[in-house]
């Protein structure tokens, strides 16, 4: 009885607990996304460094290449490990939060999720395999049961964002008389953000791996230490995000024009543009106040030009989706802003380099250069996080794109919010602590030795649990 | 058999596995926080994270496994359990965020203290998890999560006398199999007094757990008369099945068998839960909701059976790899490293 009066006083004491549900899926996503884009991007630099690390062509082992592949190895270890639990946090708040999504569109939201679950499962395993397995394999197939690895880690990548893109733009279901019927699930999962949205993604996880790996070795060189070990640690990730960069601008401009054709509400709150019409400019920055855009810098028929090629295309703008339906604007303009600027400032650093290395076979020599790297890893994290700001709050109000109202898919359990607070705390905890032992990890590769192999436990757990 | 029984029954093996190999990750963190002082702890503590190591990643996935075919096969029900049990489903979560994030760390840390804080929060976490877990096969179990979003009560629903008995024997059952699993590596080892220790642990969980179960028996009759009726009618076969597995377990145990004692183990938990399957048959949510009620379309459903068997043909080899490698280096290493 006591219990029963319990769940009552909660459920007098919050009305509507939609804020604290989207903040939680927020804060559990937003945090997994940045793990997991290392669990995408890190496994094919590893294999590489261990790759070049082999004796080859009568010299011996690159002992450098070596310590490399395996601190990269056990930092990628403690990232995976979090990233699988803080993935499986994720999947309870499906149903926890959003049990409405669930329960109408599971069936087929549900089943890119299926094939995810098999990618991580062999990526599970073979991170396993890779890591443990570094000693007791010989080197030839222990390189080789990387590439499970890689490969998984990119497909899980490609079926979760499948799923989103699904909510972005929903096939491969009719609604008759509010049932949904003829549900085809391969069609769901193909649906048309699918092929840009991924791309996109995982172009974003190479840059972050890169770009926040190379930031490591930019700050060991500022504080003197130049060694080859610094140098190439900092070369060999820095030129993988650098070829990433140039290419995410371009898929950039193909997603855009995906979302101008399917979501033109989303797209026009990203530019924050009210007034549908011909021969529109690209705004950036600015306030949006009272349907209208405050303060932007304009570049004339920039968005027509950007969407159609065209500087007299016609560009559709907040005026024609219905007040009540309209995305907050500032969120959704700004993030993207955020986005757009980094992407290119990343592209600027990327050049930089490929300059340099054109002309001395060498990196930049200015410590300027250094600083820039080691804001990099930063910026691509904060790029990340506002693309996908952009996506999700342009998305609003749907939870399931002019199909479902992310008001109508949450849950209507009593106290949800407090769940909330604890999973914050939590996240804390977990983000302070995840920091600090990446931080130790980066200070010990001189100790460095396989990554979770016996000797370490009998060296380092010997001393207490 | 229709679909959504094939679908239901892949997923039921996925989740026996869960128990059965995820399971084990837990109680061997039971066993980790009882193994005492830095000290006297430090040799069972040692075989236990040499045993779940390079595994426990992979055995963590066969959660996911169950959720993703659940909400995609049976979407009313995934959307019923997840809203009411909103509240065990939130404190499982972050104690598998502790315990994962805690096990992974403790390799990463030389300081004595973090390593200290580490190990107490992975197997604090190990013990509190699999009891929510428990709760909520519980609530599901005594029919206390009613169809639609929310619809049960969000705080009864799994403190309640079968989830609690559920929690208790979650966690009993874990522990069990942890360390009969332990004896056989322990044995692989060639580690006598280890095989002695885990032994003694493993003889006495499994006769708690024989007592819990009978307290159980007037427990479920009292408070979940559906599933207690189910039990003893369809599902004694395998009830009885179970407690004849257990107690062999034990014999094996007593007579130094350890690798055929996992096997009768790993028998006796696999019998409790088909049992249950089989009690509750054909509801997936007592009283109301059918299996056939609950499934996704045709479509959905037969692209799900080819996805799960093309999945298992790429997942199965590969898991056989990885528990081979690691059970023959077992062998290997403890031919040159004894301690």
């Amino acid at each position: 009885m006591e219990a029963l009066g319990m769940s009552e006083i909660l459920a007098l004491a919050v009305p509507s607990d939609l804020f604290p549900a989207r903040m939680q899926m927020a804060l559990s996503l937003g945090w997994h996304i940045v793990v997991a884009c290392f669990g995408v991007g890190f496994p094919a630099m590893v294999v590489f460094a261990e790759w070049r690390s082999h004796p080859r062509g009568g010299k011996d082992s690159d002992k450098d290449m070596d310590a490399l592949a395996h601190t990269w190895a056990k930092a990628m270890g403690v990232l995976f490990a979090v990233g699988a639990v803080s993935g499986t946090i994720l999947s309870f708040e499906m149903g926890m939060l959003w049990p409405g999504l669930m329960a109408r569109f599971g069936q087929i939201y549900g089943f890119p999720f299926t094939l995810e679950g098999f990618a991580f499962f062999i990526e599970s395993i073979f991170v396993g395999v890779y890591l443990y397995g570094w000693n007791r394999l010989p080197p030839r197939i222990h390189l080789l049961s990387g590439l499970p690895m890689i490969a998984a880690g990119v497909a899980g990548a490609f079926f979760v964002v499948a799923a989103n893109g699904w909510m972005n733009t929903p096939t491969g279901f009719e609604i008759r008389n509010g049932q949904v019927v003829n549900t085809d699930p391969w069609a769901a999962m193909f649906n048309p953000s699918t092929a840009s949205q991924s791309v996109h993604m995982i172009l974003a996880a190479v840059m972050v791996t890169g770009f926040g790996v190379a930031s490591v070795y930019a700050v060991g060189m500022l504080r003197g230490r130049s060694d080859r070990y610094h140098r190439i640690g900092l070369l060999v990730p820095l030129t993988v995000a650098a070829v990433a960069a140039p290419i995410q601008i371009g898929v950039g401009d193909w997603i855009a024009n995906v979302v101008a054709k399917y979501q033109p509400g989303k797209l026009a709150a990203m530019e924050g543009l009210y007034q549908s019409g011909t021969g529109v400019p690209l705004s950036m920055g600015g306030i949006y106040v009272d349907d209208r855009l405050v303060g932007a810098i304009e570049i004339p028929y920039g968005l027509s030009l950007l969407i159609h090629h065209d500087p007299n295309g016609f560009v559709a703008g907040l005026d024609r989706v219905p007040p009540g339906l309209r995305p907050p604007v500032n969120v959704t303009h700004l993030s993207y802003n955020v986005m757009v600027s980094i992407g290119f400032a990343l592209l600027g650093l990327a050049a930089w380099l490929a300059w340099a290395w054109w002309r001395r076979r060498d990196i930049p020599r200015t410590p300027w250069f250094l600083r820039a790297v080691a804001l990099s890893g930063l910026a691509a994290v904060v790029a990340l996080e506002a693309g996908w700001v952009a996506t999700e709050v342009g998305r609003q109000p749907w939870i399931v794109y002019e199909i479902q109202l992310t008001r109508d898919a949450v849950s209507t359990a009593p106290g949800l919010r407090f769940g909330f607070y604890l999973v914050l705390a939590v996240y804390i905890v977990l983000t302070v602590m995840t920091a600090y032992v990446l931080r130790r990890l980066t200070g010990a590769h001189e100790a460095s030795i396989a990554p979770q192999e016996p000797e370490l436990e009998e060296q380092r757990v010997g001393g207490g649990t | 058999m229709t679909a959504a029984e094939a679908v239901l029954a892949i997923m039921w093996v996925g989740l026996t596995t869960y128990a059965l190999f995820g399971g084990a990750d837990f109680g061997a963190g039971f066993w980790d926080l009882l193994a005492g002082g830095t000290e006297r702890g430090r040799a069972p503590r040692r075989l236990i994270e040499h045993s779940i190591g390079p595994v426990w990643e992979a055995n963590h996935v066969w959660l996911i496994f169950v959720l993703v075919v659940l909400w995609t096969s049976f979407p009313p029900a995934f959307a019923a359990i997840a809203s009411t049990l909103y509240i065990p489903l939130t404190l499982a979560a972050l104690g598998m965020i502790a315990r994962g994030a805690a096990f992974a760390f403790r390799h990463s840390t030389d300081q004595l203290a973090f390593q200290r804080l580490f190990g107490a929060s992975f197997a604090f976490s190990s013990v509190t998890t699999p009891f929510f877990l428990g709760t909520i096969a519980g609530a599901v179990a005594s029919g206390r999560v009613p169809p639609g979003i929310a619809a049960g009560d969000v705080i009864t629903s799994w403190l309640n006398p079968t989830s609690m008995l559920g929690g208790v024997i979650a966690v009993g059952a874990c522990a069990y199999l942890a360390a009969v699993y332990l004896c056989s590596d322990a044995q692989q080892h060639h580690d006598l007094s280890l095989l002695a220790y885990f032994r003694a642990r493993a003889i006495v969980i499994a006769l708690l757990l024989g007592g819990i179960a009978l307290v159980g028996i007037a427990v479920l009759r009292a408070d979940a008369p559906q599933l207690f009726n189910g039990l003893i009618s369809r599902g004694l076969p395998l009830i009885l099945a179970s407690v004849a597995a257990g107690i062999g377990s034990i014999l094996l145990l007593a007579r130094r068998r350890p690798g055929l004692a996992r096997v009768a183990g790993a028998l006796a938990v696999t019998a409790v839960i088909w049992g249950w399957a089989v009690a509750q048959y054909p509801y997936l949510l007592q009283p109301e909701l059918t299996v056939q009620a609950a499934a996704a379309p045709e479509t959905t459903l037969r692209a799900m059976l080819i996805s799960l068997v093309v999945g298992a043909a790429l997942v199965v080899p590969s898991l056989v790899f990885l528990f081979t490698l690691f059970q023959r280096s077992h062998s290997e290493t403890s031919q040159t490293a004894k301690h």
